[in-house]
């Protein structure tokens, strides 16, 4: 399908939809219809209204409807309330956007007119940091060349400067052209491809001719991009409204469910199930005790035939008595505090990264307790674990090594002296720095000279060469057709000529330029690229073999190289391939191979200049939150586009694996099916043998063998990745990176992807938690992450700070609503066996509505404030993250004990109750309250003993709650109408009322505190060890002394420079012969939690049962 | 549990260098205790002498107070006499609801009472039913708030069924199953021959008579119909004084309860020997219900209850018990609170393959 969008034409305007931007999700008419869909959506949410429903029978109802539909309409109204605002806020944005004025040409007259009226086929017109109103191609610049610069940060987050250019048919028309040009584009239907743009364009006579003229993704404007560095531009309409690009990708992720909320569901579906068990026997029971004894009772006149739904009436009305066992605030709690959460990441000021300016954010605010269930992490390199901040470090040129001594070539006296002294091979080396690049020079009002570069190693290199005093001060001219660059050398000015630029593709891995020379006339090709790119290129005679040792030196040191080099070319050559090039460029079908090909026939016999060294540093701090976060028990995986030696230097210096003979690097590597196999059978076996073993293994795979093994051997690889706590992928693609998520997503592992590139979008989209770095690779990452933090180190507080505490708190308030509800339910049941079986409720309808509301609800809400550790012992103990990914503090059996506690408690409070109001005192009213005000003593107590510490907020919400109970009991007992009136009053001034209360609460919570005390103290859990640790002796510094574990690592590393060649030759199996205890440490700083060395590790299932020990 | 406030100390890392120069920028968070979660906060441990102390303050305050209920309880004087069998003639035994449903049947019986300890005035009198159901759903609906309370709710009896209107449509008052069973069993009670006064007055609540029963509202078409169910009621009283109803209205949450018949104004010495006559007219016998007559003192925890006292007192001694327990085990096998070696991940794994 293709659109066709007739430039200037206001006849055919109406055919695509007006520019007005819509984000919403609602308008005032279908808010209400849409968002209750939405909500009954919910099961939890239709097994409500069910309830609501049967309530308004008022045969089976045991209290007043209102008690279940007040709660359910306040639910209802927050979440829906909530969602409005969200969509209020959606509408002034776009209201804004809406109403923006632009300059558009209207019959050939230029006017102002509102962005949202702006049609398909306008010619709008932009001034310099304007914003673009919609998607637009280029017709025309103030530029004579034709180009113009956006910045496209908003799209794609990247915020260096592009260069857009107008289609050649446009070249040359000058305004008042524009204003009358007609013409048509043809063009395909909205999509979301930020990146392709597959049209061409015809214009209308008198305008030059009717040729077709191909447009590309260069020739446009995207909606949201703002125009730079230049006076004007002007655009024709082809994409408008929420037909753009830009609205085209925006959609709703598929909401993430969290470990957690999956095992709440089953939990709610397991008490469900309770549920249905207790309405069925209780409902059989009360019919047979109906038709037995009831009968007999004459003053309650049962009719000897009743109607026929007589056997339904009784269950019906136990499940509504029943209804309460699933808590009805539980979700609203939850989302209250899920939302909290999320805002303690976003306000932590430890986590605000002061360089870059950015705070953490988490755009996801449902998934922080699954932060703290990871069990893997899977990490990009660059960017990520570095700083992706190139810096020129050493160079060999022509055999020579520069800034081998120092660490820094720049600062070597022997390069500034050759420099100086205008040695041939190193001018020609700097030229080639300087040049072959598409670096954009800009000129400041001041005469500073700043730099737009694409890719972070061009800049790198031009900058080195700047301080080197060969600065590129200025490239001018159209692109497409010639480049001058101006270099200044030592205060000379030398201008050469572009030619041509042959692109970097990943492919091709190199880029060439053509160029000129200004003063001598003579052509040169100019080439940079990676090693294996540029040196099969090279002449024949030259000697390659000091190049090839640098680019393995550099490579062990951690530093990405580049090889330089240059040929010069003869005219006739040049002339004649320069006809090829052409061709090639403007083919319409494989133009990217065709011009590969051409490519390839000019860059040959290269004379290889030399090779840069450029450091990526580590960013501050990634080693320290490694270490911490592997002794949590998380197992990090890397995967990295870059090669091989580099991404293990890298994971050295990093501490992401150790070098020998702590750990042990395994190579899956071959060509070759076949090599692969046996390559993966051998590490596999290996890894089988050893797991017993405290050696940390790692293997290494590159994206190749990934191929064939995700292809052919998915089955041995995913028993790899469960043996193996470390791997290294390298040369992965995007797309690998997320299958690789997926297989470990298939072994039920829970994955945290971090990355801060367009190529970890995938992954980081994949994962269970997706977190994006905001760095220097834009922003593209962090906008589909659901967690953005400045720096990798943060990881580690998101995580063991925020990930814990998130689940903990999690932990503690589903479970108590679920036993606050089964408390009441509970005492309603035992209740029913001394009514008949006959579905008496023994509260009141406000008392069960307040209960469930407001006296057990607010409480427990403030444990979003409470801290089991300090945030220091958890950094210091970072092993008590076990806790949380393994579910032991939610999981069936913990939820089992909750479960007993409330029957246990329902019964002490039902006894208590009924025997000591007994024989006169036992009136319904009075006994109702005496037992649900047990109950919030009860509460009270049980929140204070699950909690670990108490702020102010804590024991004002804990016990104004509880003076809350008593003063709205009073103001409720001083309604005469009220069913209870005087009750409390009564109660209060009853001696025997508060020894009653006394009584339910020590009998309630005398053996759970001696259990606890006793468990606590004799049978302590590491949490509570490090509980009483803090107490006794304030922190601890018994384990990492990070300092001396780095200078160790440090020295590893130089060791393993030295002698990783040979190991990466074969297998390294002198372990099989090791005994199994010689290496075996007994407490060590780095040795990890047991259950990362037991065998168990093999099998995943058997793994999580005994976590849930 | 040991508070030691302690507010968290900030962290020196990064935090306090980016305090330390305050920049403008509107990204950074804010500080403020609550966002950084740092209140200060106390955290109690359950260290061995908080919780022995614990136990041991429970165990010396609930003694006293189960020896106290316990003797209040006991200084009660209960007479408790069950009349339901004793009272039908011994030939009509076989069939007591024949019994009890004939209008033929003498229902009058005497019985005599004797005082075992000194009764302080004033003396409550009681009636006490077992295995009746006032708390069954169908019967504790049975009732219109709105109908006893204010006259022109006479209509409002749709929550009454099945005894709402006579059979002719006519709205009962009071309506429903609760005010038609009224209990009607009548007592007299004489002292040495001579009549012994029991006060009715004043049986009720006081909030119910003014409140929830109004003084405008008469008895209407009540137990009019084919069945009659429990006692009648005057029509000429208003319900806010109809005390016994409004007593028997106050439903009871269990199948066993007491209700105030009325008090003797008088005090009963040892030995003396009451004489009830009795009007039994209320069936219990047709669900097999027993029917009490318990004349009862008071003390300031209520009438004669000793549950209370030996809940307390067995409580008191089971936390002295834990409380000695406790600290035995400490003694013995004193642990050393929070010592890292203890942690799992300090223990040599393969020595000891214990769960966490």
């Amino acid at each position: 399908m293709k659109r066709i969008v007739y430039i200037n034409d206001e006849s055919c305007q109406d055919l695509y939809c007006d520019n007005r931007v819509s984000n919403r999700k609602y308008t005032l008419l279908n808010f209400l219809p849409k968002n209750l869909w939405e909500q009954f959506r919910r099961f939890m949410n239709q097994y409500f209204l069910l309830i609501a429903c049967l309530q308004l029978w008022s045969l089976i109802t045991p209290v007043n409807p209102a008690s279940t539909w007040g709660p359910l309409i306040i639910i209802f109204a927050v979440s829906a309330t909530k969602e409005a605002w969200d969509d209020y806020n959606r509408y002034l944005s776009d209201k804004q956007a809406n109403e923006k004025e632009v300059w558009v040409v209207k019959n050939g007259v230029r006017k102002h007119i509102q962005a949202q009226d702006i049609c398909v086929g306008n010619v709008v017109w932009l001034r310099e940091n304007d914003e673009v109103p919609c998607d637009l191609v280029l017709i025309g610049t103030s530029e004579p060349q034709g180009t113009c610069y956006v910045e496209t940060a908003a799209l794609d987050g990247e915020t260096d400067l592009k260069t857009r250019v107008i289609p050649p048919t446009c070249v040359g028309l000058d305004s008042e052209q524009l204003h009358r040009i007609k013409g048509v584009i043809e063009c395909p239907n909205p999509d979301k491809d930020i990146r392709r743009f597959v049209a061409n364009m015809r214009l209308f006579p008198p305008f030059i001719d009717n040729d077709i003229c191909p447009l590309t993704i260069n020739n446009t404007l995207l909606q949201s991009c703002y125009l730079r560095n230049t006076e004007w531009a002007c655009g024709v309409a082809v994409y408008t409204g929420n037909e753009t690009k830009l609205g085209m990708s925006r959609g709703i992720p598929e909401p993430k469910l969290t470990a957690m909320d999956a095992m709440i569901d089953k939990l709610t579906g397991a008490i469900f199930l309770f549920q249905i068990v207790v309405v069925v026997v209780l409902g059989f029971a009360g019919n047979v005790w109906k038709d037995t004894e009831a009968r007999k009772q004459w003053y309650v006149k049962y009719p000897e035939e009743g109607p026929w739904y007589e056997l339904l009436v009784i269950p019906l009305r136990f499940e509504l008595l029943c209804s309460i066992m699933i808590p009805i605030s539980i979700k609203v709690s939850l989302d209250l505090m899920k939302s909290l959460y999320a805002k303690f990441i976003d306000w932590d000021e430890d986590m605000f990264d002061a360089e870059t300016k950015t705070p953490a954010h988490a755009a996801n605010t449902a998934i922080s307790e699954d932060l703290g269930q990871v069990e893997y992490i899977l990490t990009d390199k660059t960017g990520t674990l570095t700083e992706n901040r190139m810096i020129f470090k050493r160079c060999c040129i022509n055999g020579i090594f520069f800034g081998n001594e120092s660490g820094d070539a720049l600062e070597d006296v022997e390069l500034l002296n050759a420099v100086a002294n205008n040695i041939p091979h190193v001018i020609r080396f700097l030229t080639v720095m300087t040049l072959c690049n598409t670096v954009i020079p800009i000129k400041s009002k001041s005469g500073a000279i700043s730099y737009k570069a694409q890719s972070q190693d061009e800049d790198a290199l031009v900058k080195a060469a700047a301080q080197l005093h060969m600065v590129l001060i200025g490239k001018n001219g159209n692109i497409i057709v010639e480049v001058f660059a101006e270099i200044n050398f030592n205060g000379s000015i030398l201008q050469y000529e572009v030619l041509d630029i042959l692109e970097f593709t990943s492919d091709r891995k190199r880029m060439s330029m053509v160029v000129k020379d200004c003063q001598t006339g003579k052509i040169f090709l100019l080439s940079k690229g990676a090693d294996e790119a540029i040196f099969p290129c090279s002449n024949s005679g030259q000697q390659i073999r000091t190049f090839m040792d640098a680019v393995e030196q550099y490579a062990q040191l951690g530093l990405r190289t580049l090889c330089l080099g240059w040929r010069e070319l003869k005219e006739d050559e040049y002339i004649e391939w320069s006809h090829m090039f052409k061709e090639a460029s403007s083919t319409l079908v494989d133009r990217e191979w065709r011009l590969a090909e051409v490519c390839q026939r000019l860059e040959h016999d290269l004379e290889i200049l030399g090779v840069t060294a450029i450091e990526d540093r580590l960013q501050d701090g990634v080693p320290e939150t490694i270490e911490i976060l592997r002794k949590a028990g998380i197992n990090f995986w890397m995967l990295t586009g870059d090669k091989q030696s580099t991404a293990i230097q890298i994971a050295l210096l990093c501490n992401f694996i150790s070098s020998e003979p702590k750990g042990q690097l395994l190579f899956i590597n071959g060509k070759t099916e076949d090599e692969v196999a046996r390559s993966l059978e051998r590490v596999l076996l290996t890894m089988r043998i050893t797991t017993s073993e405290p050696k940390e293994l790692a293997f290494v795979v590159d994206g190749w063998a990934l191929e064939i093994i995700l292809k052919q051997y998915k089955e041995a690889f995913t028993e790899l990745a469960i043996l193996s706590r470390t791997a290294i992928c390298c040369r992965v693609t995007p797309s690998q990176k997320a299958q690789l998520v997926e297989l470990l997503k298939s072994c039920d592992y829970r994955t945290l992807a971090i990355g801060d590139g367009g190529n970890d979008v995938r992954m980081i989209q994949q994962a269970d938690i997706g977190v994006g770095i905001s760095g220097r690779e834009g922003l593209q990452a962090a906008r589909a992450a659901d967690y953005s933090i400045g720096k990798f180190r943060f990881l580690k507080r998101l995580i063991l700070v925020h990930g814990r505490y998130s689940y903990n708190r999690t932990a503690f308030l589903s479970q108590y609503s679920f036993y606050k509800s089964l408390l009441i339910c509970f005492i309603q049941i035992i209740f029913s066996f001394l009514s008949g079986i006959s579905g008496t409720s023994l509260f009141n309808s406000v008392s069960l509505m307040a209960y469930n509301v407001f006296y057990t609800s607010i409480p427990v809400l403030t444990v979003v404030l409470d801290k089991d550790l300090s945030e220091r012992t958890v950094m210091q103990h970072p092993q008590i993250l076990i806790y949380c990914q393994a579910g032991r503090l939610l999981n069936p059996s913990t939820f089992a004990g909750w479960f007993g506690r409330s029957v246990y408690h329902a019964i002490v409070v039902f006894l208590i109750t009924i025997h000591a109001y007994a024989d006169e005192k036992s009136e319904m009213e009075e006994l109702s309250m005496v037992a649900l005000s047990g109950c919030i003593w009860l509460q009270a107590f049980v929140v204070t003993l699950e909690m670990n510490s108490f702020t102010i907020l804590q024991i004002l919400a804990i016990w104004g709650n509880f003076v809350a109970f008593y003063v709205i009991n009073f103001i409720v007992s001083s309604i005469p109408s009220a069913g209870m009136y005087t009750i409390m009053f009564r109660l209060c001034t009853q001696p025997s009322y508060w020894i009653t209360m006394v009584l339910i609460v020590a009998l309630g919570m005398g053996p759970v505190l001696a259990l606890r005390y006793f468990r606590y103290t004799y049978r302590p859990s590491a949490i509570n060890i490090l509980q009483q640790a803090e107490r006794s002796r304030g922190p601890i510094y018994s384990l990492g002394m990070l300092e001396s574990q780095l200078k160790s690592v440090e020295k590893d590393v130089a060791s393993l420079s030295i002698n990783q060649p040979k190991s990466r030759s074969s297998v390294y199996e002198p372990l099989l012969s090791d005994s199994p205890t010689a290496t075996r440490r007994s407490i060590g700083p780095s040795a990890f939690d047991f259950f990362q060395s037991m065998p168990s590790r093999i099998s995943s299932s058997y793994m999580r049962n005994c976590k849930d020990n | 549990m040991n508070p030691s406030s302690s507010s968290t100390p900030r962290r020196s890392d990064g935090a306090t260098r980016d305090s330390s120069n305050p920049r403008k920028n509107s990204n950074k968070p804010k500080y403020s205790r609550f966002t950084q979660q740092e209140l200060p906060a106390c955290k109690p441990i359950l260290t061995p002498a908080w919780v022995i102390t614990a136990y041991m303050l429970v165990a010396v305050v609930f003694i006293p107070i189960g020896l106290a209920s316990l003797s209040a309880s006991e200084s009660v004087v209960e007479i408790v006499d069950r009349y339901d069998v004793e009272c039908i003639p011994e030939h009509l035994r076989v069939d007591k609801v024949a019994y009890i449903r004939s209008s033929e049947t003498k229902k009058t019986c005497t019985r005599s009472l004797s005082v075992p300890k000194h009764m302080k005035a004033p003396v409550y009198v009681y009636y006490q039913l077992d295995n009746f159901y006032q708390n069954h759903r169908r019967y504790v609906k049975s009732r219109s708030d709105k109908q006893l309370r204010y006259k022109s709710k006479e209509h409002d009896t749709s929550s009454c069924d099945p005894e709402s209107t006579t059979s002719n449509g006519s709205p009962i008052t009071p309506c429903g199953l609760i005010a038609w069973s009224l209990f009607n069993d009548t007592y007299k009670f004489s002292l040495a021959a001579k009549a012994l006064d029991v006060n009715k007055k004043n049986i009720a609540w006081k909030s119910d008579k003014d409140h929830k029963f109004g003084r405008d509202v008469y008895p209407k078409n009540f137990q009019s119909g084919g069945l009659i169910g429990g006692g009648k009621l005057d029509a000429s009283i208003p319900l806010s004084e109809q005390e016994d109803l409004i007593v028997w209205m106050r439903t009871a949450a269990l199948p066993t309860f007491r209700k105030l018949y009325g008090k003797i104004e008088a005090d009963l010495e040892p030995d003396d020997k009451l004489t009830v006559v009795i009007e039994n007219n209320y069936n219990t016998y047709s669900f097999g219900g027993k029917k009490k007559l318990v004349l009862s003192t008071t003390s300031w925890i209520g009438g004669k209850n000793d549950f209370v006292g030996i809940a307390y007192l067995t409580i008191g001694g089971l936390c002295l018990f834990l409380a000695i327990g406790f600290a035995v085990l400490h003694l013995l096998c004193p642990r050393n609170l929070g010592d890292p070696s203890y942690l799992s991940w300090n223990r040599d794994a393969a020595a000891r393959p214990t769960k966490l």
